[in-house]
């Protein structure tokens, strides 16, 4: 296997680098300025058999029609928005991602945006690590357990968030494509109706066309100024500048982000905010997780090239 | 002399006066947090201390005869000097869960009755435990600062963070992907969490933390007779056995600096510990010199030995995560508390049974 040309398209691991460079003939896209064309003049098209792409930087008509030996994508993700599946299909391109590994940690990163927002954890250490506290008391929080939980997506992982926060006795409703036969949980067909009856939201849904911008103005004003948005999902389910004026107006209560329309750009706004949360889209960032997926990678590249099935296929 | 108003003022005072008191040495946070009017009751009449210019012993011994119940919060001790000066005092009410501020066997010896806050602090308490972990394990603060200074844009990716939970794999996956994935499947499959202290709160911390996946054991002063965690007779093998301290105790004599440099040596260098117990159960001073030789991971804590002043090294720490003690302050415990604080006063002035009785039985 170690004649077989695979493209990576960012650093996204090193770990998950040195394994590629081990198995296979690796190329490192960002050592062109992360160009397609700068790529090609100084390497053959036909050399990429195999593409490993993340939720930076996926794999789009471009890409793909650029590398005519292109059998398989593997990616360094669950969320498959970055890729272009039509394409794929149509040309027979097998698909791979990284499910099940990630959600455990995912859904933790939810509950602990949550208790960062509600309980103003990330607030009152910056309080002390100031010495504020020696002049006056930080204030109150607001309680979590007993809360009212909507969760958009009842999937691997909205399941995980559910299971979470069912131990801190809250009520868990969601909105999703279809009811779930086997979930326990109050299903709303509406999302409006989902986002006024609780008062943490939680976006843990694939992002597809239907589910960009699903978190819109009126699904905000619908949660209101005692609610909180929690997104673990991808940037582009909210319309973001409705969030930024509604959280600045205080039309709604305070937000816990992992992701933003625009990665790395957040909101400048938002930076200032003391009922926020901001994670770098670290949601499954930790040590164990990325291994985990990088092996994942591996595994399903070995797989399709020694023609055996695909562990985690999509396509 | 004015006619009617000023006779029902009168009468509202005089019957005011009549009322059992209830002496406040210093008022309790929630006073100012969710107002004193939560605490109103016509059954009673708080007396301040704090708002005479007499002396402590002069203003009580004016009072003494008045004065059935003490209203009682961290700061303001209940000892024997205090007890002496009160004959009539049959109960100590405190705001706190804690009660190292009251001395229990004087109050036992002279029949003193003691309520403390119960229960109502307990889901607060676990919740922020739990968010502490977590914020600790992933960096949840460390990595706000990252983007709030813009260094995200800058510099790339925020140094991985400790796994929180490792997944169970699910009954139906396959050998291969086991073999491939080299998970050890040995039974255990989260982050093996202490608890140190299973009374109400560590319980409430436990429930939640299995539900993330996480392996409970405990060590408490008596093993509990009906509860499945693995239990250790003593907190330094506790340690030596888990990934995170849990410190959920409360101080006495026994657990004064219980959480030593043998205990956290045991827990070691990949070791978490969180604290919203009482700072004095940590050796501080033995804590911060392992966190910054890395002989423990890092530290999630709400309470220090010497509050409000958090030691200054902590502050260069993005391993650590600090709380100005504030547990238990949402309106929603506050509000709760403030029933119960009233509850158990009118309850005892009335010669009905008290609403969150401490009893020394654990």
């Amino acid at each position: 296997m170690k004649s077989i040309g695979v493209l990576m398209t960012c650093p996204m691991h090193k770990y998950l680098e040195q394994q590629l460079e081990t198995h296979f003939n690796l190329f490192k896209l960002w050592h062109c300025n992360s160009s397609i064309t700068e790529f090609l003049k100084t390497h053959q098209g036909n050399t990429i058999r195999a593409v490993v792409g993340d939720t930076n930087i996926g794999v789009d008509a471009e890409l793909i029609a650029s590398f005519p030996n292109l059998e398989i994508v593997a990616s360094y993700s669950v969320g498959l928005d970055k890729i272009d599946l039509r394409k794929c299909e149509e040309k027979g391109i097998r698909v791979a991602n990284t499910p099940d590994v990630l959600t455990d940690d995912v859904a933790d990163l939810a509950i602990g945006l949550i208790l960062g927002v509600l309980r103003r954890i990330c607030a009152s250490d910056v309080y002390v690590r100031i010495g504020k506290w020696k002049d006056a008391d930080f204030g109150l929080a607001t309680k979590f357990s007993g809360k009212s939980v909507g969760i958009v997506g009842l999937g691997r992982i909205g399941t995980a968030i559910a299971k979470r926060a069912e131990a801190f006795g809250c009520s868990i409703s969601y909105f999703s494509r279809s009811q779930k036969p086997f979930a326990n949980y109050k299903f709303y067909s509406n999302i409006i109706d989902l986002a006024t009856s609780c008062q943490i939201l939680i976006v843990a849904c694939a992002l597809t066309e239907e589910t960009r911008h699903i978190i819109d103005r009126e699904v905000i004003d619908a949660l209101g100024p005692k609610g909180i948005l929690i997104n673990i999902g991808r940037g582009a389910h909210v319309d973001e500048t409705e969030l930024v004026s509604a959280l600045l107006e205080g039309r709604l209560g305070g937000a816990g982000l992992d992701v933003y329309e625009n990665e790395p750009e957040v909101p400048e706004e938002l930076l200032g905010l003391g009922n926020v949360v901001l994670q770098p889209h670290v949601g499954s960032d930790t040590v164990e997780t990325s291994d985990a997926m990088a092996d994942l990678v591996i595994s399903n590249l070995k797989a399709h090239f020694s023609n055996k099935p695909l562990l985690t296929p999509v396509i | 002399m004015g006619v009617n108003n000023t006779d029902s003022d009168k009468t509202q005072e005089e019957e005011q006066q009549d009322l059992p008191k209830v002496v406040l040495f210093r008022p309790p946070p929630a006073f100012s947090l969710i107002g004193e009017e939560s605490f109103a009751s016509n059954k009673f009449h708080f007396l301040k201390t704090y708002d005479s210019q007499l002396p402590l012993d002069q203003f009580l011994s004016t009072h003494s005869h008045s004065i059935k119940a003490i209203l009682s919060s961290a700061g303001a001790p209940v000892n024997a000097d205090i007890l002496q000066l009160l004959p009539e005092v049959g109960l100590v009410v405190t705001t706190s869960a804690g009660l190292n501020h009251v001395d229990i066997p004087e109050c036992r010896r002279r029949g003193i009755k003691i309520a403390n806050a119960g229960h109502v602090y307990s889901d607060d308490v676990a919740d922020l435990a739990v968010g502490l972990l977590i914020d600790i394990l992933r960096k949840v603060s460390a990595s706000d600062r990252y983007v709030r200074q813009g260094l995200w844009a800058d510099k790339g990716n925020y140094p991985h963070g400790s796994k929180c939970i490792t997944t169970p794999f699910l009954a139906n996956e396959t050998k291969q992907l086991q073999q491939i994935l080299d998970i050890k499947l040995d039974g255990l499959g989260g982050k093996r969490t202490g608890i140190v202290g299973l009374g109400n709160i560590g319980y409430e911390v436990a429930k939640r933390l299995e539900a993330f996946g996480c392996v409970v054991s405990y060590n408490s002063r008596k093993k509990k007779p009906y509860v499945s965690y693995p239990f250790y007779h003593n907190v330094c093998e506790l340690a030596a056995n888990c990934d995170a301290l849990i410190i959920c105790c409360g101080l006495s004599d026994e657990t004064r600096h219980m959480i030593n440099k043998p205990v956290l040596s045991a827990l070691g260098k990949e070791g978490f510990i969180v604290n919203i117990g009482r700072g004095d159960i940590i050796d501080e001073k033995e804590m911060v010199s392992c966190l910054m030789r890395g002989e423990i991971a890092g530290a999630g804590l709400d309470v220090f030995e010497n509050e409000p002043n958090v030691r200054k090294e902590f502050f260069a720490m993005d391993n650590v995560v600090l709380s100005p003690h504030r547990a238990v302050f949402t309106p929603e415990s506050l509000k709760d508390l403030s029933q119960l604080v009233v509850g158990n006063l009118e309850a005892y002035l009335s010669n009905k049974p008290l609403l969150s009785e401490y009893v020394d039985n654990e």
